[in-house]
This record gives C-alpha cells, sequence and structure tokens, in this order.
C-alpha cells in the first residue's frame, strides 16, 4: 500500500493542469484513489502503515482548514477528472451538409406535384384553359417580372404585412403580459382571447369597410384583429409553462416585480412566445390576404391579394394560380428566414433542441 | 476515539441573544383553511450563529423545506419570527435553478446586478465566483452544457454572488451521483471555511442545510437539528466535535451517524403507532 500511494499523490496534480488531455480518463482513477486514502489516514487514528507524506499533508489540512496542501490539490484533481468525464460532447454537423440533407426531401415533393400537375395538363384532366400547365404559369410570372410589376405587388403586400406584425406584437405582447398576469383580467378576457382564435378574421371585413370604407385602415384592422390574440395567447401559455423553480429562484435573488419580468418572466417564458409570434405572423398574413382580396379600390396599392382577385376577373387561371404560388411562397419565405432561425437558436441555446 | 476539539468556538446554544445569523424564534407554520388545518411546524426555535454550519434533518413531511422557505423570506410564519440580520439570505434548491436563457457567467452576473454591483465590476467578480468554486474557463458554457455537478457549483457560485451572511440550502446535492456528492461536500466545506477565515469585510459565511441524510448532516455540519415530523419540531440537537475535514467514511462520522439515525427511526416509528 505505501509503496503505490506516492505515485497516485503526485499523478493527482496532473490533471487540474489539463482536464481535457487525453489520458483524463486514467489520471482521475488514480486521483480517486489518491483522495480516498489521504485523508483515511488521519481520521482512522493514524495508522503506522500510512506514509508519512499523506499523513503529514492530512494533519496540517486539518490544523489550518484552508491550506492548499495536498489534500486541496486532490480535490482540484478529481474535480477537474468528474466535469471531463461528466460534460457532453457537443458534435455539429457542417452547415452545408445540414442544409443539403434538409433541403432535398422537400425539393423532390415539389418536383413529384409539379410532375403530376404536368401529366394532368398533357391528359386534359380539365380544359387547358381552367387547368394551365406549370409552364404557362412560369410565364404569366415571367411575363409581370418583365413588365417590372412583380416585385411592386410583392413588396406592397410584405410591407403591409410588416407593419400590421409589428403594431399586432407591440398590442399582443403587452395585453399577453396583462392576461398572464392579473387574476381577474385573465378571468374576464382569458377564454373570449382563446376563442377569438378560432374566428376567421376575414368575418371581420364586412365590419372593418363600414368602419373605415375602402381604405388601408380597414385592412390594418382586419391584420390586427387577426394576428393580436394569437401573439397574447402565444405570450400567455409561454408564462404558463414557466418552471416555478425559475420564478422562486428569481425572487431569491432579488428579481421581483418589474425586473422580475424583464430578467427572469420574459426570457422564461420565450419559447412560448416565439410559437405565439410565428403563429401570429401566418395569421396577419393570412387576414392580410383576406382584406386584399375584398378590399380593392384604385387608390390602394396593388398588393398579392387585389393580384389574385384581378386575375379572377379576368378569368385568367395562370396569373391566378401564379398569385396562389407567390403568397405562398412569402409566407414560407418569412417563416424559413425569419421565424425558423430565431427560434432554432432560442432553442438551441437552452439546449431543447435534441438531434434524433 | 474523536478528540473533541471545536473547529470554531462560537457555537450558540437556542436561547442565546448574542449575534446570530438568523433567529427563528418559536415559529409555527399551517396551511389550509381555518378548521381544517395541517399544521407543519409547530414552536421551533433555532439560533444560527455567524459563521456556523447547522444541518436540519427529518423524515419527508417534518416541513425542513418549509421552515427554509420561511427563512428565505418566500413566504411568512403563521407565528414567531424570524430574523436575518444580514440581510435577504441566499438560497440554493436540490434543483440547480440556473437560467438556461443565460451563460454560466450571465447567471452569477444577472445575481451581481441585481445586488447593484456596477457594470464594470460584474465580470471580474462573475470569473473571480466561477474560480472559487473550480470552473474558471466556464463563463461562456451553457447550462445545459455542465455536468449535474458543474450546475450545483454554478448555482453555489450565483448564491455567493448575492453576498449574504446566509446560505440556505434545500437538499441541493440530492440529485448527484455518490461520487460527485461527495467532492461537493469537500467542495462546499472548503468554500464555507474559506469564506470565514477571509477576514474580508463582507463577514462570515453561516449556512442552514437541509438534509434527510444523516451522513451527509454529521459530514457537514458543526450542529444537527433533528427535527420530527408532522408537525415538525425540534427533537434533538448534536454538536458535531469531528474536526474538518471529515470524510463520509469517518469511523466517528459513522458512530455519530448511528446514533442519530436511531433517534430518527424513534421518531419515524412514532406514526405508526397512532
Amino acid at each position: 500500500m505505501a509503496s503505490t500511494e506516492t505515485t497516485p499523490q503526485s499523478a493527482a496534480e496532473a490533471p487540474g493542469e489539463d482536464p481535457t488531455g487525453p489520458a483524463a480518463d486514467a489520471d482521475t482513477d488514480s486521483a480517486t484513489a489518491g483522495a480516498t486514502d489521504a485523508p483515511a489516514g488521519s481520521a482512522a487514528d493514524a495508522p503506522a502503515t500510512a506514509p508519512a507524506e499523506a499523513a503529514a499533508g492530512a494533519s496540517a489540512t486539518g490544523a489550518s482548514g484552508t491550506g492548499p496542501g495536498p489534500a486541496a490539490g486532490d480535490l482540484a484533481g478529481l474535480e477537474a477528472g468528474l466535469d471531463a468525464l461528466d460534460s457532453a460532447v457537443v458534435s455539429r454537423q457542417p452547415w452545408l451538409r445540414t442544409a443539403v440533407s434538409k433541403a432535398f426531401p422537400p425539393l423532390v415533393a415539389v418536383v413529384i406535384v409539379l410532375g403530376l400537375w404536368q401529366l394532368a395538363y398533357h391528359f386534359q384532366l380539365k380544359p387547358h384553359y381552367l387547368l394551365p400547365s406549370p409552364l404557362d404559369v412560369y410565364r404569366s410570372l415571367r411575363q409581370k417580372w418583365l413588365e417590372g410589376t412583380l416585385l411592386s405587388f410583392v413588396w406592397t403586400s410584405v410591407s403591409r404585412g410588416a407593419l400590421g406584425f409589428v403594431a399586432s406584437v407591440a398590442i399582443g405582447t403587452v395585453l399577453g403580459l396583462i392576461v398572464a398576469q392579473v387574476k381577474a383580467v385573465r378571468a374576464a378576457i382569458g377564454p373570449i382571447l382563446s376563442g377569438l382564435q378560432s374566428l376567421p378574421s376575414v368575418a371581420w371585413v364586412p365590419a372593418a369597410i363600414i368602419w373605415f370604407g375602402l381604405s388601408d385602415a380597414t385592412i390594418y384592422a382586419v391584420v390586427l384583429l387577426g394576428a393580436v390574440p394569437s401573439i397574447a395567447n402565444g405570450l400567455v401559455s409561454g408564462v404558463d409553462q414557466i418552471s416555478p423553480l425559475y420564478l422562486r429562484a428569481g425572487r431569491t435573488i432579488g428579481a421581483t416585480g418589474l425586473t422580475g419580468v424583464r430578467h427572469v418572466l420574459l426570457p422564461a417564458a420565450l419559447p412560448g412566445y416565439l410559437a405565439g409570434l410565428k403563429q401570429g405572423w401566418a395569421f396577419s398574413w393570412r387576414s392580410l390576404m383576406a382584406a386584399e382580396l375584398i378590399v380593392n379600390a384604385p387608390d390602394l396599392g396593388t398588393g398579392l391579394g387585389q393580384l389574385l382577385e384581378q386575375g379572377r376577373e379576368l378569368q385568367d387561371m395562370s396569373w391566378v394560380l401564379a398569385a396562389i404560388l407567390l403568397i405562398l411562397t412569402v409566407g414560407i419565405g418569412i417563416e424559413l428566414l425569419i421565424f425558423a432561425p430565431i427560434e432554432r437558436r432560442v432553442l438551441r441555446s437552452r439546449g431543447l433542441l435534441v438531434k434524433s | 476515539m474523536t478528540t473533541s476539539t471545536l473547529t470554531k468556538p462560537a457555537a450558540a446554544d437556542t436561547g442565546n441573544t448574542g449575534p446570530h445569523a438568523a433567529r427563528i424564534h418559536h415559529v409555527s407554520k399551517s396551511f389550509g383553511r381555518p378548521g381544517a388545518q395541517q399544521h407543519v411546524l409547530d414552536d421551533i426555535s433555532i439560533d444560527v450563529a455567524p459563521g456556523e454550519f447547522v444541518c436540519l434533518l427529518g423524515a419527508s413531511g417534518c416541513g425542513k423545506s418549509t421552515l427554509l422557505g420561511l427563512v428565505a423570506g418566500l413566504d411568512k410564519p403563521s407565528a414567531g419570527s424570524i430574523e436575518t440580520p444580514g440581510g435577504r439570505p441566499a438560497l440554493m434548491f436540490q434543483e440547480h435553478a440556473l437560467f438556461p436563457w443565460l451563460t454560466a457567467g450571465r447567471n452569477i452576473e444577472l445575481a451581481l446586478r441585481l445586488r447593484g454591483v456596477p457594470r464594470a465590476e460584474r465580470r471580474t467578480e462573475a470569473e473571480r465566483l466561477l474560480e472559487l468554486v473550480r470552473l474558471k474557463g466556464a463563463y461562456g458554457k451553457r447550462v445545459h452544457e455542465l455536468s449535474g455537478g458543474m450546475r450545483q457549483r454554478v448555482a453555489m457560485a450565483r448564491a455567493l454572488a448575492q453576498d449574504s451572511q446566509l446560505l440556505l440550502m434545500d437538499e441541493p446535492f440530492a440529485a448527484l451521483d455518490a461520487i460527485t456528492r461527495d467532492v461537493l461536500h469537500d467542495e462546499l466545506t472548503r468554500i464555507w471555511q474559506t469564506q470565514n477565515n477571509s477576514g474580508s469585510a463582507a463577514g462570515n459565511l453561516s449556512v442552514l442545510f437541509v438534509t434527510h441524510n444523516v451522513r451527509e448532516a454529521v459530514r457537514l455540519a458543526e450542529r444537527v437539528v433533528l427535527l420530527s415530523s408532522r408537525p415538525g419540531r425540534v427533537a434533538r440537537e448534536w454538536q458535531v466535535d469531528i474536526p474538518q475535514p471529515r470524510r463520509i467514511e469517518d469511523s466517528a462520522v459513522a458512530d455519530l451517524s448511528i446514533e442519530i439515525t436511531e433517534q430518527l427511526r424513534g421518531e419515524i416509528r412514532r406514526h405508526g403507532q397512532h
């Protein structure tokens, strides 16, 4: 025992210097052995077989209490070893491979749908003026592009949608916070708020036209009424899902009142809030299209909804399909380019994004 | 077999009127409507001296976590009073309770910020505290990237960041594996001794540590207070005169543990007799 013990004593210092070294595994074992042996000697009436060095070290730390003697070194080494053994190894795929593996399956699906469409066109399932080919739709898009109007249609709608969404976020966040935190308000309007989500926002269009006429105000009113409830509801459910432990921990370190809202409540509710924002965007985009389809006046800018309505008036099916595809593309694009990366980042930083 | 030298002279008796880090004075707590009340704590008086390490020991249902919540100010006692002259106590839970949206370092900085430490000093202070719990280099790590033992050490650093003179610990190591728990016992003893020997203006660090693990209590504490269950009352106290650093395997620790366990079992048995 005496001869083997001096080696671990000195080896135990090593992992403290370099916890990530390749030999960390072996060092930890010897460090454990060293640590368990040394102070045992001090307590068990110092048996005569204990090595002089270990006995001296143990009694020295026993007297002074905090001296950085051999026992302290042992503990540091032991801890470094445990930390190295227990820490999760995080490896990330190169982004190009991730992108390719993620983009490939949906691309295949799109190609299959286009193929089926072309087949249906080819065998004339419907007359050509009712079912144009993918190529016809492409030609309509190209024509609008060459006229230089395509981007302005998209921009008109996207800017309206963005403005309406931002206003909805401002209103929905405050509303959601009040509903989540004030019991009386929650009892009063909580159920109405979640019930409003099942009301299609197009139902507001007639009312909004009567109030505001054929104007931008009508469009924005419909967007707000569509998006605010889902954003507020997202925040409410985000707050409800917060572990009470975080709130307790926040209170013990002094995060109370508005400080608590800012430093604990809001960040803790962020995943649910983000889900609400995502749904809020989808609702504002949908509401906007519904409003644009119906609210059609020459002095209002032409958005994608109005483009769609014009196609219907002209009975131009390839134009109609092109507008539908554009609406879909913008909706998906904003979700993929803005919301998906933010959500992924938030979830990953909290260790909530588990790779299967 | 052990010498009975005290590691610290200031071991306060209940009822002592000298300085204290926490004074729990005839505290009772009951829950529920009047008439159908459940008495959780009944007339508990415990004084914790400055720099003292006290373990509250008891079976489940003795209200030890409730008592700790009262001392932390998370709830109010039904009767009696609790004084913590050193300001709001720091509290550590069985779960690390670190905020997953912040890095390890930022978790500590938030506590510093809420304590009013100026922005320029926070980073240095957070690094110092991480070094104190031997987690130098973990500043930028996310909580989920740390092991269970590392998380509890960051939680300890966050609790110390409050610069409170009283640290409340609610079974902080119960969810850890035996090897890690053993190491954290050494670590906690070391930090407690460091804080009390540093002679800093911050003063002494007292610890009120709740556990149901008898050996853990004897391993760590200067004084073990055994609570009976339903309602929780102080059943008995032991002064632990075994010099630090102790080991959980020490025969002196084992001997006292056996004595305390017998008493604890006696308390539990009473509940089966009606």
